[in-house]
């Protein structure tokens, strides 16, 4: 066949420009802002940097940045990947321990518990993606604290999720709370995944922003932890899982900003995920990592390949050079600037070693992943992006990272309506009359969604699957039973699990607000016969920019780094979201605390109901009688004022030390911590698990309400059988516990004969000076406690 | 005896019976990847939960058309033990190897609970040491298990003996209250007419410890490792059956696999 050759020509020149990487560049290159227009314009601006910061990164590059590198800039120098404020507040908090072998710096922390074993464990939050995408926010923050634990080598064993929400009457709080729910349960059911735990409180102050704070804690041989890290020049760097498309971007700088009424324009950087591929990434990593070819791996998270390239080269203090030409991608012509800033889903970056690529391939095909090199590790410490071998951005690596980052250390200042909330006096306040009034307060408390049964939203999470959920969602903390080397021979061990945090108390007092968000996951821990180990904190905080702000975040900073120290509970690694702001008004500082504790034989466990008829019922720890800060105060009263309730470490540690001693000693039938609703709702609440009543006598000095439902800290209502009281005494004795004996266990319901202490110490008899004796029948304080949140949704 | 643990993509709960199977029950166990086409040297196929194929277009929906399915249809045409928990119930529907269908559940959200079931019979290689009326308490973990049978059809299932486990309460009542999902007449569990292949939504092996909260689960395992030890045949006959006689059973049990 002839071809005349002028036709050749023409199609030659056909094919060029349809088909010439270089004429495609430039038609890329045109959509995007030239650097003249962006120093011209103040294009950072938009991304979120300040003007300084731009100046900072011309100076780094010793040029004006294109348009891609100053996004790569922009999403890992925000608020949320780059830690800006909050860097030198992390210094605050112990990190070290015996037991931690992992402190804060990778994916997340890493704590021993014998037996070659380990715990691997982190919380993150995804609160803006939930405030304007609710399913998908709380899915895809699912997915990415998954990713965190898996890529460290270990086998993801839980989730606990930390919720924020307004107030149940408003509809759209109910559909971002229903939402929320959702999407941790449909993307944590579909890994099988176990969510075993969490706490959900409800305030005005979250109306607008909710907080999903989830936490994944995952075991691993600690010979097979992996790390993060980008070493040995010329590996090769993978691009493993899903596809990369434009899904996401800008989604690091969406969550550093504050939202307003235009945040729901922003409902596209909220990413979609796919639990299927997650699942399937989940099996594909942990059998490559297995394998023994990786040298690294790390998570695609906020700012996809940018944040993990960079992160990777910046820790092994290497390079990498990527063409992303080379990277798969789910949709047509996108550009060097949506590929690096992409925050697609279930996408994995991993440095096998040189030569054992394609058997990372096979794995990975096996599960129907694609995996496919896209770079190498080099020696100049460069993060140089190529697209089709035409370098397209190239920056240093470290300069991206929380070590190029800038730190900001604004000015903090005490706010203002401290003074006038720390004047109230909750004595003032008129007094329920009589003990009808009184249990109407412990039922409207006992309903308070805050309080109330959460069956509704952990009934929607599989809390089973893998089969080693001993204590569930409703105990005090989850435990899990852990396989191991153990099994068989001898005791199992058993891993308790606990998030926990009082945006109130903070609000009212950051530093003792701080402190008691510890003290009490701790003190969950111990209620299940656990002894703490670590610490994973997150910090939901308003605008640091703004000096109050910045107090309460310093502040909290400092007071849960001095109850980590005192209770010998390490931070082992963390989050902070800032900004959580709407039209101006800021969140209560919520910093949340995720606690591991470790049971050295899970059979030697504790619950928090009572068992059986007869037992006595003690009270572990002082006696209080305060209001401030209290849930009482808030649904009784209306009231938010006051000082949260006083914390002394010391005492809190000896009556933990006191309660897992005698747990040990299996003296306990069951303990509980005394927390939201104070004495009163622990007693329900342990009638109600038990299914069966109890009549206790409650001496008080003061107020029979403060008696009943201040929050006093450091106390655990326990019960015994009656052959071990004594022996419980004494063990109290030791520890310079009080102990007070308030009743014994059994009838159909709670009575409590409230009885006044006279100023000389006498304890006046039943009916004579006090308002007399409360009794709720089991039915009515189940009924307002278990089905409360169900009714709101049903509206 | 040996059990074959199918492991489709999306599988979660392959794990789980693994561990009953083996470290509880104490038998044999082994994984089967969903492309495997050999069954040989098995004695019980268990299809476990979990969300095969990411449960996209429908639960089971995509996860019939699975290699391996060939072979555990070519299984339980044999007679061999096919047991489908949660997700492997909703595949063996969508297969066509039991009845019926699999409706969202009743209030629209994934329920995880415990639940009590009532033996409604002993003939199933899964249910032989189990006695009638025995109430087991089993946990569900579901969002799909809203079992849809019509009116005729419910009528077969009781006529034959293939309703072989109701939602009770504690004490072996059928109720409305105890029915979590909508489930037509209660039912939690059904087998083939033949009565060895058995699929119910509720988790048997997430209630083999005591220390889970229930240990009622394990007689569903060991029921079978007795049926087997009795009978002694069901591995002798799959391995002896060459590919005619099994074409042969195929056809009298009426049809081959695709066809519904």
């Amino acid at each position: 066949m002839s071809v005349k050759p002028e036709a050749t020509q023409q199609r030659q020149e056909a094919i060029s420009q349809h088909q010439d990487p270089a004429r495609r560049r430039d038609a890329t290159r045109r959509r995007e802002p030239t650097s003249r227009q962006i120093r011209e314009e103040g294009l950072w601006r938009a991304m979120g940097l300040r003007d300084e910061e731009y100046r900072q990164i011309v100076e780094i590059l010793g040029r004006e940045p294109n348009y891609t590198e100053l996004g790569m800039y922009a999403v890992l120098w925000s608020e949320h990947c780059a830690y800006k404020h909050t860097r030198p507040l992390f210094k605050l908090f112990p990190t070290s321990g015996p037991r931690i072998l992992q402190g804060p710096g990778e994916n997340a922390g890493v704590v021993d518990i014998g037996d070659g074993q380990a715990v691997v464990f982190k919380v993150e939050s995804h609160n803006h993606p939930s405030a304007v995408e609710p399913y998908q926010g709380a899915a895809t923050g699912v997915g990415g604290i998954v990713r965190d634990i898996f890529t460290m080598g270990a086998r993801p064993v839980a989730v606990l999720d930390s919720l924020r929400f307004g107030s149940l009457e408003d509809p759209r709080v109910r559909y971002l709370f229903s939402g929320v729910v959702s999407g941790i349960s449909g993307y944590g059911n579909c890994l099988g995944l176990p969510t075993v735990g969490g706490e959900a409180y409800f305030d005005d102050c979250y109306a607008q922003n909710p907080l999903v704070n989830v936490m994944c804690v995952g075991l691993a041989k600690q010979d097979e932890i992996a790390l993060a890290s980008a070493k040995g020049v010329g590996n090769p760097v993978m691009v493993v899982g899903a596809t990369t498309g434009r899904d996401g971007i800008h989604g690091a700088t969406f969550a550093s900003v504050e939202l307003n009424e235009r945040s729901e324009e922003k409902r596209p950087s909220v990413q979609v995920g796919d639990p299927f591929t997650e699942k399937l990434l989940i099996e594909a990593c942990l059998e490559a990592i297995r394998s023994g070819a990786v040298v690294g791996i790390q998570d695609m998270g906020a700012a996809g390949l940018t944040s993990s390239a960079s992160e990777m080269a910046g820790r092994a203090g290497s390079g990498i050079e990527m063409d992303i030409a080379l990277v798969p991608r789910r949709e047509e012509g996108m550009t060097p600037y949506e590929m690096m800033l992409s925050e697609s889903q279930e996408r994995m970056l991993v440095v096998p070693q040189k030569g054992r690529e394609e058997e990372l391939m096979a794995i990975f095909a096996r599960w129907g992943l694609q995996a496919v090199v896209v770079g190498r590790v080099t020696d100049d410490g460069l993060l140089r992006v190529t697209e089709n071998g035409e370098v397209v951005a190239e920056v240093p690596a470290r300069s991206l990272t929380t070590d190029g980052a800038p730190v900001y250390r604004p000015e903090a200042r005490r706010p203002a309506y401290l003074d006038e909330l720390w004047a109230f006096d909750w004595r003032k306040l008129p007094e329920p009359e009589g003990p009808e009034a009184l249990g109407a307060a412990l039922l409207t408390l006992l309903a308070a969604p805050t309080i109330a049964s959460k069956e509704w939203v952990y009934r929607q999470y599989d809390y089973m699957v893998q089969t080693n959920t001993v204590a569930g969602p409703g105990s005090d903390a989850a435990v899990l039973r852990v396989r191991g080397p153990g099994n068989g021979k001898g005791a199992v061990k058993g891993i308790s699990l606990t998030i926990d945090s009082n945006g109130r108390y903070c609000y009212l007092d950051p530093f003792t607000g701080g402190r008691i968000a510890v003290a009490e996951a701790a003190r969950n821990l111990v209620c299940t016969g656990a002894e703490p180990l670590a610490v994973t904190d997150g910090l939901n905080f308003g605008n640091p920019e703004k000096p109050e702000i910045y107090w309460q975040l310093t502040r909290a900073v400092e007071g849960i780094a001095s109850a980590c120290r005192e209770l010998g509970t390490p931070v082992v690694g963390g989050n902070a979201s800032l900004y959580n702001e709407t039209n101006g008004e800021a969140i209560y500082p919520t910093p949340v605390i995720g606690m591991v504790g470790l049971l050295a034989d899970v059979e030697r466990r504790c619950t928090s109901a009572f068992g059986r008829e007869g037992d006595r019922i003690v009270l572990l720890g002082p006696v209080g009688e305060e209001l401030g800060g209290s849930e009482y105060l808030k649904q009784v009263h209306g009231i938010v004022a006051g000082r949260p309730p006083a914390l002394d470490l010391d005492m809190e540690k000896r009556v933990q030390k006191l309660c897992l001693a005698a747990i040990h000693r299996g003296l306990l039938r069951s303990a509980h911590d005394c927390a939201e609703g104070g004495l009163a709702v622990a007693l329900a609440e342990s009638c109600i698990g038990g299914n069966i009543g109890a009549t206790v006598r409650l001496p008080y000095r003061e107020r029979a309400d403060a008696a009943l439902f201040g929050e006093s800290q450091s106390r655990i209502l326990v019960s015994v059988a009656p052959e071990n009281l004594d022996e419980l005494r004494q063990l109290a004795g030791g520890y310079a516990v009080p102990v007070l004996p308030l009743g014994e266990v059994g009838g159909a319901g709670l009575r409590v004969e409230l009885a006044r202490i006279e100023p000389e110490g006498r304890i006046e008899p039943e009916g004579q000076t006090g308002p007399g004796t409360i009794y709720l029948p089991l039915e009515a304080m189940v009924q307002n406690w278990r089905e409360s949140i169900a009714r709101y949704m049903k509206k | 005896m040996k059990f074959a643990i199918v492991v489709f993509p999306g599988s979660n709960c392959d794990r789980d019976c693994f561990y009953a199977a083996r470290d509880v029950i104490g038998q044999e166990a082994e994984f089967v990847w969903h492309t495997h086409r050999d069954l040989s040297g098995f004695d019980c196929v268990i299809l476990p939960g979990g969300f095969s194929y990411g449960d996209y277009l429908r639960s089971g929906a995509i996860a019939r058309f699975a290699p391996v399915m060939t072979e555990v249809e070519r299984f339980a045409r044999a007679g061999g033990p096919v047991l489908g928990i949660c997700n492997g119930f909703q595949i063996l529907l969508e297969a066509g190897l039991l009845p019926g269908a699999m409706l969202r559940n009743r209030d629209l959200q994934f329920r995880c609970e415990e639940t009590f079931i009532r033996v409604e019979t002993s003939r199933t290689p899964f249910t032989g040491l189990c006695r009638e009326g025995q109430v087991l308490k089993v946990p569900i973990a579901h969002g799909e298990g809203n079992y849809f049978i019509d009116e005729a059809g419910l009528k077969d299932l009781e006529a034959n003996r293939q309703i072989v486990f109701r939602y009770t309460d504690a004490s072996g009542r059928v109720t409305p209250e105890s029915n979590p999902n909508g489930s037509v007449s209660n039912i939690a569990g059904i087998c083939n007419r033949q009565g060895n292949v058995v699929g119910l939504m509720p988790h048997p092996e997430r209630s083999c410890e005591g220390m889970l909260g229930s240990a009622d689960g394990r007689v569903i395992f060991e029921s079978v490792v007795a049926d087997l030890a009795g009978r002694g045949v069901a591995r002798a006959a799959n391995a002896l059956m060459d590919r005619q006689t099994i074409h042969q059973v195929e056809k009298a049990a009426g049809g081959a696999s695709g066809c519904r």
